[in-house]
This record gives structure tokens, sequence and C-alpha cells, in this order.
């Protein structure tokens, strides 16, 4: 995920690099995915049989106490594993699940649910009806149910995550998308004579992606979690390989008296996933002209606000439209995603 | 450059027309009408109204005509079917009934590429200079997405060229490319959808309240480009507008709407200073008088009784007759057809009983009471 | 114009309303704007002062401002609006509530949103009186049947048991009307009450304010963008641009002989009164945000008189003759041309 934002910035305008340097918030997020990214690459060939050796002499050694070695610097685990060496390599591992099954339900679902809500109809309904029999199942049954009836392999388990969170994409898109469809300058669209495919690109996706993008984000750490659940079930990631959920849910028995087994993959899990969430909701400003202003202004204007209730002074580009006194005469735009709270939906 | 070319052409052919084409009803294919509607008919389905009718007639036989290089105002109050007519002229909406004739071709009738060749020659500016260009978009690629439909129309190493002289045709900066539409006021963001609109080298060009949304400081700006546009370009406008004084000074014909139907349509002078409908006149009587207007109005005043009734049950006969004060028994079993003017064979009112020149004034006094 | 000026309102007639140097300011995060900048009025017993300007011009600020529904956000800084002689910005705010009614009332341009859909219009319209005037729930009743019938809906006593949703667009803004006519206020604010309706409507609902103006002899502020309502209406009409007023006088004159050039350029943009076709003479570019208002006068940018001078002094508005006054240095050259 990390590399892939990173691209998504590189082969942008050079401007966008710049208004992520000027956000450091933003800037943190990236460098933590960046690490974890390096991690999840590098760690597996250069760390991978230390991550394996078991070392009885060094049993659940407490962290920070650098005498045993550098690699014992978070501690051991009960097999006297390195507990830092292990969560680089898991590292690997979860994102090789994490990613692909985000990565496909966000594009099966957002797709899907752009074209349901575009054409509306019977389409629509169909659509609907398929996610709320998928919701309505639970997702962890039926990974169960899978995964026993098939082999455990990160491909089975991959394309039975993604399909548990399609609806999530789904919805979102289909709202989204049928909304946008009734939208003036998808009309005006038309009487170019776009096709439809065209205004789902041109007109719809730019302004669906953004916010899905910000659930992909959320999302990401339930599929993590939900991976650990079912590690810990035995059906999930196999030992030898390890997974940060793995590790939680191995540890989860030693927590008395081996905390640190525990907690350090459980925050490399809410670090990832804060990253996410960050960086997409600065992807989420930086992508939308009209917001993206708002990046280049001190913190202090950017306090959250309704949008347009009150004039904005120096800060904005010059020409921004002026926020209604009157109320009346103008229209603008409604329900854009401007400012708006990216909309989630979980089960 | 072959834009001016093509203008030049167009502007030709603009004018022949109008020396040839104004009699001819029927619409031959050399100097005819440019677009031509007989009988366009459209309702929509509606929840379940007040009278159990889950039909909207938006439209009800309206017969239209566009000459080359004309201004033709389309009038008439909110329900009226205006915004659907506009949708039909630009196939948004296919009517259930009716013909539609653009040089002698139905365009509903074409498919794939011959259809896109179509959509090129009409195009539309939106009432909603918000809603109607995308905010994530810039004026460049706003101005130039019409091409990606069109991708044979401007190659792709002239297009930065074109988009800077669109813009600066529209009366804004090639700078302002890069800008986008909420960086704009109003007024300019109206000049990217005019500039839009131009992209296609269309012949005419459909304007659905294009200044209502403006102030009145920028309205007059607006109507300055498009009427600039015209006589450099010689496209032809549809102009829908609520808006009297505006249609009058754009207009060449106007149609006035009423409830779905063309209820009187002719010369705009003739229409505005001699009005045949009762409808067309209460209406010009009805729009308060901009102080600067000329003191050729009617003296008294019209107001009309009560509203535009539900376009889901429209009155039978005369759609008008419920606030007609010449009303009589026939107005409600007959449909009145369209009968020209003693004065002028274009000016054609579809009421029974249509305002005679002498009779104007006595009447409106007796509106009044 | 068509004889607009009701007999009797000459001398004899109190000021009803009269706002004095208002300014309001919105809080914003990068600090406050004033919106409304010193602007002041006065009003007549059965008279008409249209407030005329384009969207965002602070004539709706205004307005809310001298009604007291201003958002949380604006707060009036300075200034007067006296009410019958008295300062109501003064008062305590359950006095203030005490007038809202029976001596100011208010008129909105979304007839829909200020009625409430889920009580039927009868029990909406009979509200005052119980509050006022204590009226039994039968007499209030018995009184909204009548307002009905002033305002020319049909079969009022019927349709006092509609709700909101079932009337049409003009029959709405009549309920409204007559909502903040029943107390008989001294003066109206009428904030763009027709320009969400049909022509033909718009006249009728005109055509009803005057007749009620003249009947119980209120003032009545017409807060509009729309010339001609302006010219059909007023008897005095008060130009706002950019937050403050430009221009004032009474309205015949005023149209016929401007002296401000922001007003000439709106007369002059009007569409009727050029040849057809023609280009019409239109105001360049558009108005100032009001967060960056320049300074000096606030038309400058857009004038075809502005000189230096323009640029450093705020010109303020000074009269120009009887009962007339203009904000613009250079107002003499208007009036001279």
């Amino acid at each position: 995920m990390s590399t892939h934002e990173k691209e998504a910035g590189a082969t942008g305008r050079a401007g966008l690099l710049r208004l992520l340097a000027a956000d450091r918030m933003a800037t943190a997020a990236c460098a933590v995915l960046l690490l974890v990214g390096l991690c999840a690459v590098l760690g597996p060939p250069l760390l991978g049989d230390l991550a394996r050796e078991q070392n009885l002499r060094a049993v659940k050694l407490r962290p920070f106490s650098t005498g045993e070695g550098w690699e014992f610097v978070l501690g051991s685990d009960s097999l006297g594993r390195s507990v830092l060496a292990r969560l680089v390599v898991a590292a690997g591992t979860t994102l090789s699940v994490a990613v692909p099954a985000v990565v496909l339900s966000l594009l099966i679902g957002s797709v899907w649910g752009m074209w349901a809500g575009f054409h509306r109809g019977w389409r629509e309904n169909v659509s609907m009806r398929i996610a709320d029999v998928i919701l309505s199942f639970p997702s962890l049954l039926l990974a169960v149910v899978v995964l026993y009836v098939f082999d455990p392999s990160i491909a089975n388990l991959v394309a039975v995550l993604a399909i548990a969170r399609i609806p999530v994409y789904l919805r979102t898109a289909r709202a989204e998308s049928a909304e946008l469809r009734g939208r003036l300058f998808a009309d005006a669209a038309r009487t170019f004579g776009s096709g439809n495919w065209a205004i789902v690109r041109r007109h719809v996706a730019p302004i669906v992606l953004p916010t899905l993008l910000t659930v992909a984000a959320v999302d990401f750490c339930f599929v993590m979690l939900t991976e650990s659940s079912l590690s810990f079930l035995g059906i999930g990631i196999q030992p030898p390989d390890v997974s940060w959920g793995l590790m939680v849910a191995q540890g989860r028995a030693e927590l008395r008296n081996a905390w640190w087994t525990v907690v350090f993959p459980g925050l490399a899990i809410i670090v990832t996933t804060v990253a996410m969430t960050v960086l997409a909701n600065w992807a989420r400003i930086a992508g939308d002209p009209a917001q993206r202003w708002r990046l280049t202004t001190p913190k202090r204007g950017r306090t959250p606000r309704g949008r347009g209730s009150v004039p904005d002074s120096a800060a904005p580009p010059p020409g921004r439209p002026q926020p209604q006194q009157t109320g009346s005469r103008e229209r603008t735009a409604k329900g854009t995603s401007h400012g708006e709270a990216p909309r989630q939906e979980q089960p | 450059m072959p834009d001016t070319a093509d203008t030049a052409g167009t502007a030709q052919t603009a004018g022949t027309a109008d020396t040839v084409g104004t009699a001819d009803r029927a619409g031959t294919a050399t100097g005819g009408p440019l677009l031509q509607a007989r009988g366009l008919t459209k309702t929509f389905r509606v929840p379940r109204s007040a009278s159990g009718s889950t039909r909207l007639h938006a439209l009800d036989g309206v017969d239209l005509t566009v000459r080359r290089g004309e201004t033709l105002g389309l009038v008439g109050e909110s329900g009226c079917g205006k915004s659907t007519l506009a949708r039909v002229l630009l196939m948004l909406e296919r009517p259930d009934a009716g013909t539609l004739r653009y040089d002698g071709v139905d365009p509903f009738a074409l498919r794939g590429r011959s259809l896109l060749a179509w959509r090129r020659r009409v195009q539309m500016v939106f009432q909603d200079p918000f809603a109607s260009l995308n905010p994530r978009m810039s004026a460049g690629e706003l101005i130039a997405e019409p091409w990606r439909s069109h991708p044979d129309l401007v190659p792709r190493a002239e297009r930065e060229r074109r988009v800077h002289e669109l813009l600066e045709k529209v009366g804004l900066r090639a700078a302002d490319a890069r800008r986008h539409p909420q960086e704009f006021s109003g007024g300019q963001r109206q000049r990217i959808g005019i500039a839009r609109a131009l992209a296609l080298d269309p012949e005419v060009i459909v304007c659905d309240e294009p200044v209502s949304a403006l102030d009145l400081s920028v309205q007059a700006q607006v109507l300055n480009v498009l009427t600039e546009l015209q006589a450099e370009l010689g496209v032809a406008y549809v102009f829908i507008s609520h808006d009297l004084p505006v249609v009058r000074h754009m207009a060449d014909r106007v149609a006035v709407m009423y409830l779905g139907r063309v209820v009187e349509s002719g010369p705009a002078e003739e229409v505005f200073t001699a009005p045949r409908h009762p409808y067309t006149a209460s209406l010009l009587s009805a729009a308060p008088r901009p102080p600067t207007a000329q003191d050729d109005g009617p003296s008294r005043r019209i107001v009309l009784f009560g509203e535009v009734p539900s376009p889901t049950d429209p009155p039978s006969g005369c759609r008008f007759r419920t606030r007609c004060w010449k009303a009589e028994q026939v107005c409600a079993t007959a449909v009145p057809a369209d009968e020209p003017a003693p004065d002028g064979p274009q000016h054609l009112a579809a009421c029974h009983l249509p305002i005679q020149p002498s009779d104007r004034g006595g009447s409106r006094a007796a509106a009044h009471e | 114009m068509n004889g607009q000026a009701t007999p009797g309102t000459a001398a004899g007639n109190g000021t009803a309303l009269e706002v004095r140097d208002l300014s309001v300011e919105l809080s914003t995060p990068q600090g406050p704007v004033r919106v409304v900048r010193d602007v002041g009025f006065e009003v007549r017993s059965g008279q008409t002062l249209a407030l005329l300007g384009e969207s965002g011009c602070g004539k709706s600020m205004t307005a809310q401002a001298v009604a007291g529904l201003l958002d949380p956000v604006a707060e009036v800084t300075d200034g007067q609006v006296r009410l019958q002689g008295r300062d109501i910005l003064r008062l305590r705010r359950s006095d203030r509530r005490s007038l809202a009614g029976p001596e100011l009332a208010m008129v909105f341009q979304d007839a829909l949103t200020a009625l409430n859909p889920v009580y039927t219009v009868g029990s909406q319209l009979a509200e005052p009186f119980r509050i006022h005037e204590r009226a039994s729930r039968r007499a209030a009743k018995e009184k909204a049947v009548e307002l009905m019938e002033r305002v020319g809906i049909p079969e009022p006593r019927l349709r006092a048991k509609a709700f909101p949703h079932q009337f049409s667009g003009g029959m709405r803004q009549r309920l409204l009307i007559a909502m903040a006519v029943a107390l008989r206020p001294s003066v109206l604010l009428a904030d763009e009450p027709t320009t969400a309706l049909d022509v033909t409507v718009q006249a009728q609902i005109m055509e009803l304010l005057a007749e009620l103006r003249r009947e119980t002899r209120m003032a009545l502020v017409l807060i509009t963008h729309d010339l001609a309502v302006v010219a059909e209406q007023a008897d005095q009409v008060a130009v706002m641009y950019s937050g403050t007023i430009v221009e004032s006088g009474p309205v015949a004159e005023v149209f016929a002989a401007p002296r401000h050039p922001y007003t000439r350029g709106l007369l002059d943009s009007v569409p009727a009164g050029h040849p057809r076709g023609s280009v019409l003479p239109s105001i360049q570019g558009s108005p100032p945000r009001p967060a960056a208002v320049p300074a000096g006068c606030a038309f400058r940018a857009r004038c075809p008189l502005a000189r230096d001078r323009c640029a450093t002094d705020e010109p303020p508005l000074t009269d120009t003759g009887p009962g007339r006054a203009s904000a613009c240095h250079y107002w003499k050259e208007l009036a001279d041309a």
C-alpha cells in the first residue's frame, strides 16, 4: 500500500509532493507506511531465519534489555524468538494478505457499486440485495467454513476476506454514484455524446474514489484483525509463517507474563492503520481542488467546520466563491464531498 | 484555420435561410429550418397525485422551428415544460410521440458514429453554473471534455491552443485554463459553460435560463457574450427564460408555453407589442416593468387569478381556460388550433378568442375587475 | 410609479423604523469580517423602502439584524435600530421577543421551509394570536381563518386543516404573509418575497403586500435584487453594495437620475430600453468578497469614474439633495451628465 501511495504522489504533479511536505501529519504517516513497506519487502530475506530461530536460553526476554544483543531489543517470546525480527517478517505476511484483500474488495466493490448506482433500476436492486446477503452472513463463520473446506492458503484467505468486504464499498459507491448521475455535469457530459462508462470514469469515479479510499484505510484494520482471528482459530496464516494478527493471537495466552509479545504487534497494526487513515484523508483533500487550499493554510485555519457557513479570508485562492449570505440566488453544488466525513458502512 | 472557414460558411447559410426560409413552414431540405419539432409529447410517471393521476404531461404536442443563426426565445412559467423540451432537443429524453427533425434527419433514429456526429451540432448552456461544472476539473479540462468523446474533431496537439482561444472568445484569459470552477464567480463560470458548449462548433445552443442564476450586473456581461458569439459564429440559440425583458432583448422569434403547449409564437416584436393569446398578454402585463422600459406596455395590469394547474391533470380543451378572463364554453370542449394573426402570418396563437388589436386595453380593464 | 405614492404619506406620519450606523460582523476562523458596514435608513408608516442589491451585498444580513434573527456566527457590533422611537438592540431578549409580531414581522423568500410541515396551517396561523393576545384556541382558529380569507386563500375554513405541502408556492407565500401581518405590525420586513415565484403569481403577491400596507399603514421594507419590483412597488430605495448603502432617495428620482456609478451601471444593464441584440452596457468584473473589500471605495475596481482618491478615501454617504444621498466622491459628474 505504501509504495502504491508513494507512486501516486510521484506520478502526480510535483505540487502534490510539496503539499504532502506541508502537512506534518501526512508526512509522518507516509514515512511510517514506507517503513512498513520496506520491512515487508526486505524483512523476510534478511531476517527470515532470525525470526524462526529459537533460542531457549533467551526465553521471554523483557524488551529494551540490550544485554542479549540488538535482536532482542523488543524482547523475545516463549520460544526465545526475537520479537523484533518476527514483527519485521510478519509485516510481509500481514500485508500480503491485507493489501490484496482490501485492494480486491475495493476494486470490485467500487466498480460494481458505481455501475449499479449509475444505472439504477433492477441492476441496483439486485446488487443491493446481494450486498445485503453477504453482510447478513457472519463473515467469520463464512471464512471458517470456506477455509475448512478448502486449503487454508493465503490465496483462499485473501479471497474470503475480499468477498466479505465487498458490500462495504459497493454500498458507498452505489449511493454516491446514484447521486452524481443526476447532477447537472453528468447531464452536460451526455450532451457531448459521452457514453455511460465515460461519464462514470470522468465524473463519478474521481469523486467517489477518495471517499472509498478513506473507507478502505479503516477497513484495512478490520481485515488485519479478521485475519488474526482466523489465524487464532488455526485456519489463517499457518506457522511457521507469522503475521501480526497471529502474533497477537499466540501471545494472548502469555499476556500476563510477557505482554510485549502482544503489545508490539498490536501497536504495529494500530500505527499502520492510523497512518493509512491519515494519508487517505490527506489524499482525499489533496485530490479535491475545492479543498486543496486547506492544506496550504496554517494549521489554525483548518479547524473543521461546516463549509460555506462563513466567509474565508485570505486563505483560499483568489476568487473562491463567496459563501452565501442571502442564501437565495446562487445555488451551490450541493452535496459534493466537501468536508464531509468519510462515510463508513461497517456491518 | 479550419474553424474560420466553417464559421463563414454557417454565417452565409444563415443569411440565405433568413430570406428564403421564413415563409416556408413545411421546411424543405434546403434553406429550411435547422431544427423542427412536430407534436412533441412527453409524459412522466409520477407517484399518484391528489386526483389519482400518475402521469405528468410535461409536453403535449409541441411544434417548434429553429432557423439557422436565429434566436428562438422560449417563455413560460415553471411547469410549462420548457426544460423538458430542452432535454428532448438535446436527446436527454426521448419523446413519447412527435417528430424531431434536424436538417431533415431524425436524431433519435441515429446510432453509433452518426449519432455522435449529430450530438456535436446541438449543445447546451445550463442554468446553474455551479452544478453543471464538475468541481474536480480545471477550466481547461472542462472545455476540452467534449473532445474526449469526439477525439477526431480537434487534433490533440491543437487542443491547448483551442482551449485558450475559446476562453478568450468568452472573455476569460488563457491563463484561467488551469483554475478550477470554484475559483470563478458565477458569471465567469457561466462563461466557461458557454466556452464548453462552443468546443464542438455546434449549430444550435440551447440556453436554459443562462442568466437567471446570475446577478443583474453580471447578467448583462453574459448576454453580451452570447450576442457577440452569435454575430461571430452564426450559431442559433434556443433561449429559454422566464425573464421577459431578457428574452425580448435576445430573441428574433418567441414561443410562449403554458402547461406543455405552445400557446403563441411569432416574431418577437409582434408577440411582445401585440400579444394575441390572453396568457401572453397577462404574462407581459404581470412582469414588473423595469425602470428604463419605454412606455409601450399595457397601462392596466392584468392580475390573473390562481396559479398554473398541476401538469398531472391539466384542464380539458384550452389549458389556460381556468385562469382566462375571456373563457367561454368552447374553451372547455375544444383544443384551440394555431391561428395566424390577421396582420402577420408568422404570428400564431392557439386561442378560440384571441385578443384583437381593437379590443386591446378594453379587455385589460375588464380583466382587472 | 403607477400612482404608487399612496395619498397621505406626507407629514403627520411618524418614522416607523430607523436604522443608524448598523454594522454586522461575521466571525470566521480568519478573524471577524464586517459584512454590513454603517448602514442607515428610515421608513415611514405606510411607505415602502426597498433595500436593493445583489447577492452577497449584505441586504439580507441587514434585515436579519433588524429583526433580531442573525445567525449565531454573526453579531451586531454597532448601531441603533429604532422601532417607533425605541432602540430595540438595547432591549432585553424577552422584551424584544414581545415586539416580534405586534411591532415587527418578517416574510421570507422560501415559504416552504418557513412553515412547519407537521402542523396544519390553521394552527400555525393561530399561534401568534395564542401567544401575543392570549386568545382561546377557538378564537385564535377563527382569527386564522379570517386571516386566510384576507390574504386570498379560497375556502379558508377547509384549507385551514391542510398541511403546508398541500399548498402551491404562491399560496404558501400568502400564508407566510398572513402569519406576518396577523398582529398588524407597524413594520414588515419582506426578504425577496417573490423571487421563488412565477411571474403571474409574483404580481398577485406584490399586489397583496401593497393592499395590506395601505390598509394597515404599516411600513414595508422590501429586500430585493429586482430593479423592476423596486420601480413599481417602492417609495424610497437604498442601494446596497458590498455591505454598505451607496445611494438612497425617492425611487423615481434615483432611477431617473442616479448619483452613484453603481446605480447607474445597474440601470444601464437592464435589457429593456436597449435595441434588441445590441451590446448591453455592463459593469465589468464582479463584487469583492466580503472578507477582501479593498480600501477606499469598494466599487472602484469596477467604476468608470474611479480616480486615485477612490483608492484611499472611502466616500461617506452624503446628502446630495432633498432626501437623497450618495456615497461617491464624484456624484456631481453623474448629476451633471
